[in-house]
């Protein structure tokens, strides 16, 4: 079948996009400069909104063509977004690495993810890790970033000593220690596994021996003060601007700061990935896909995959795609990265997303496991864990309780 | 009597009964007006959320029919009777402190009413009631974070021992957010008992004086019983405004840390909205109903028995 387009009339897309992400914006922009017919009527709201919104806008008259996604499980149960499979194959999606497409695959029904009909594409891939300040991690002297759990740690001790607070994290309203937690799981255990549950594949459990290891790891980081003893009434632009303002060694967060940083802290901040709990150990990283998806009744879909498909192929979109969205574009293997500015920190997030491919070490995010374990599992219990109500066991058993109890509901 | 007044005395004997109906229906022309959209608004959207309160629905999908299993995780798990217990917690903070304070202020003021400094006064209280509720959540966390105002002030006086992000602490989160609702509700009852003093006669006053009344006995016989049907009113709209509460609590702490602040309200709409559990969302919406209801009749019956 010939791959669909946008044709030659004229057509008005009807976007849903996210409020603070200037990405999407700035690609229709230039996808209407290189298509003068198709034009953009774009309406925003915030990620939050966003996720309670999403399914009453797509059952209602006029259902977006194009959609930021905050989680398709519940969207596909509902039959509200379109089945990509025809589009993946027109379009030759079907052979980019299949690890690129698997978090917006959902089987029949909305349950497992990562296996089955594709009903999303990412704009980009987002990579997770560790920023740090570079002037304090000369004060500490940290010469190379760390190359194990036990260095990471044995840093953050001499950080302490030094009176230089070792990670800078928001915890409210929603917790920023889900970060850490998952980068530890990733050094102690299989980033499979942790994808399984995030998936919700059959018997897959967060309660495993090497997740409570890596709980463990987090618990006595608090109880070292590591953390500021205030972050349960931090939220993420205050950890952002102490991180940018030079209180703090180390912000374990994702590539969609790199360009921020590069223009605030230029030349000061640097980015690793979490090191394995052993030297030589493979990598782990959360990353996601910036999940855009059409309307099951969209009227522009064919225009709508035509968009999807430019961005992920077109060099001028993977140049907007890197330079304002700060992640890799995905796409096809044979297509080059856009260059970026040698020694930049943008440079370092896109380079740790090879190694994260090579190691096949790249996991979902556990917050985005069910619709409400983030609001109601991790952060009243990792909450409570700063505030030395929740044990590291604790933890681990109480989320794994809500998720069960939200999967029987 | 003459026959003319006779006859007239039947007629509007007559009349007033036809007059009547006439006047029924002209009653039921103002009233439909409003009873339609109080049918629309109000009495439907109870009647569906008690219909909602039964099923297993995520809002746009197929529903089940649930029975009460969704009152009976509302009213046995722990979590939930915690939120529920918040929203009472906060009652002290946003009708005792309010009502306490609002009638301190009245009975202060009372004999300076109508000079500027009564004026002034009374502007000055009133002016958190103006603000929005979410400006003042936010301004109020930016005080209360560990940079803040409040902490900044307690250095300043030596306290810096007891400094924290209050926000955040779970010790103080709940106080501290109880504080944010008094401190807004402060100024509508300080109107309204403001208001109300300025209505009981001088002259009792005057007369308690002369009898060598204190000033506790002067507020205690006069100024509370005259205030009665105003406090009335403050602690019904406070005790609802802590019950119902959301505003302040979405901005200043969304419910953490824990589950230490959440109160019924960001729950109801956390459920409906981001966990898509409309029949748990409107189980619980009903049970906080109830209980406003059960909380605020017997308030009303005591003003009401005293008038």
């Amino acid at each position: 079948m010939a791959a669909p387009s946008c044709g030659a009339a004229p057509v008005v897309l009807n976007s849903y996009f996210e409020t603070g992400f200037p990405l999407p914006t700035e690609l229709s922009k230039e996808f209407t400069k290189q298509f003068p017919n198709v034009t953009f009527n774009i309406k925003e709201d915030l990620f939050a909104n966003l996720m309670e919104n999403s399914p009453r806008v797509l059952a209602g008259d006029n259902p977006p063509d194009l959609i930021r996604l905050p989680s398709i499980s519940d969207l596909v149960k509902d039959s509200l977004l379109k089945n990509l499979d025809d589009y993946a194959t027109a379009f030759g999606w079907d052979k980019y690495p299949p690890a690129q497409l698997a978090q917006n695959r959902v089987a029949d029904g909305g349950s497992p993810r990562g296996e089955g009909s594709l009903y999303a594409m990412g704009l980009n891939y987002s990579m997770t890790g560790v920023f740090y300040n570079k002037a304090l991690a000369a004060k500490v002297g940290m010469t190379k970033p760390p190359e194990t759990v036990a260095e990471f740690e044995d840093l953050m001790a001499k950080a302490k000593a030094a009176k230089v607070p070792p990670i800078i994290i928001w915890n409210k309203p929603v917790v920023g220690l889900t970060f850490p937690l998952q980068n530890l799981m990733g050094s102690f255990g299989d980033p499979g596994a942790v994808n399984n549950w995030i998936f919700q594949r059959q018997g897959a459990t967060i309660d495993t021996p090497a997740n409570l290891t890596a709980s463990q790891h987090l618990e006595q980081w608090i109880k070292a003060g590591y953390f500021q003893d205030d972050i349960n009434s931090v939220d993420y632009a205050t950890a952002m601007s102490r991180f940018i303002g030079g209180q703090g060694l180390f912000l374990f967060d994702g590539d969609w700061e790199s360009g921020n940083f590069d223009k605030q802290m230029a030349g000061n901040v640097g980015f690793f990935l979490m090191p394995p709990a052993a030297a030589g150990g493979k990598h782990a990283a959360m990353s996601a896909p910036l999940t855009y998806g059409i309307g099951a009744n969209a009227k522009n879909a064919d225009c709508a995959a035509f968009f999807l498909n430019w961005v992920a192929t077109n060099p001028e979109a993977r140049k907007i795609d890197v330079a304002v969205g700060g992640s890799n574009p995905g796409g096809p293997v044979d297509l080059a990265l856009p260059a970026v500015t040698p020694g930049s920190v943008t440079e370092q997030t896109l380079n740790a997303g090879t190694v994260i491919a090579k190691d096949n070490g790249a996991m979902d995010f556990i917050a985005n496991a069910t619709g409400a374990i983030y609001a109601e599992g991790w952060t009243p219990e990792l909450q409570k864990m700063v505030g030395a109500r929740q044990t590291a066991d604790g933890l681990l058993k109480a989320v794994q309780a809500e998720y069960t109890k939200e999967l029987s509901r | 009597m003459t026959a003319a007044d006779s006859q007239g005395l039947k007629q509007r004997g007559r009349s007033p009964f036809s007059r009547g109906g006439r006047a029924a229906i002209v009653a039921w022309a103002f009233i439909l007006p409003a009873f339609a959209f109080y049918t629309v608004f109000v009495l439907v959207p109870v009647a569906m959320s008690i219909y909602y309160s039964t099923l297993r629905w995520d809002g746009i999908g197929k529903a089940q029919f649930r029975g009460l299993s969704n009152y009976l995780v509302v009213l046995t798990e722990s979590d939930f009777l915690q939120i529920l217990g918040n929203a009472f917690q906060l009652v002290a903070y946003f009708t005792i402190i309010p009502v306490a304070i609002g009638l301190g202020v009245a009975s202060t003021i009372r004999n300076h009413l109508g000079g500027r400094f009564g004026a002034t006064a009374r502007t000055v209280l009133f002016i958190p009631q103006v603000i929005p509720l979410v400006a003042a959540g936010i301004a109020w966390s930016w005080m209360l974070a560990s940079n803040g105002v409040v902490n900044q002030v307690l250095q300043l006086i030596g306290l810096g021992g007891i400094t924290r992000g209050w926000l955040g602490d779970f010790d103080f989160a709940l106080p501290a957010v109880g504080l944010i609702g008094a401190w807004v509700l402060l100024g509508l009852c300080t109107m309204l008992l403001v208001t109300g003093i300025a209505r009981i006669d001088p002259s009792l006053y005057e007369a308690a004086k002369i009898d060598g009344a204190s000033p506790w006995d002067e507020f205690r016989w006069i100024t509370l019983p005259g205030l009665r049907q105003e406090i009335g009113v403050c602690v019904t709209v406070t005790v609802i405004a802590a019950l119902a509460s959301f505003d302040i609590v979405y901005i200043a702490t969304g419910g953490g840390p824990g589950i230490q602040t959440t109160v019924p309200g960001l729950e109801i709409y956390r459920l409906a909205f981001a966990h898509r559990q409309v029949g748990l969302a409107s189980a619980l919406a009903v049970v906080l109903m109830l209980l406003v209801i059960v909380c605020v009749l017997p308030i009303q019956w005591l003003t009401r028995q005293q008038k």
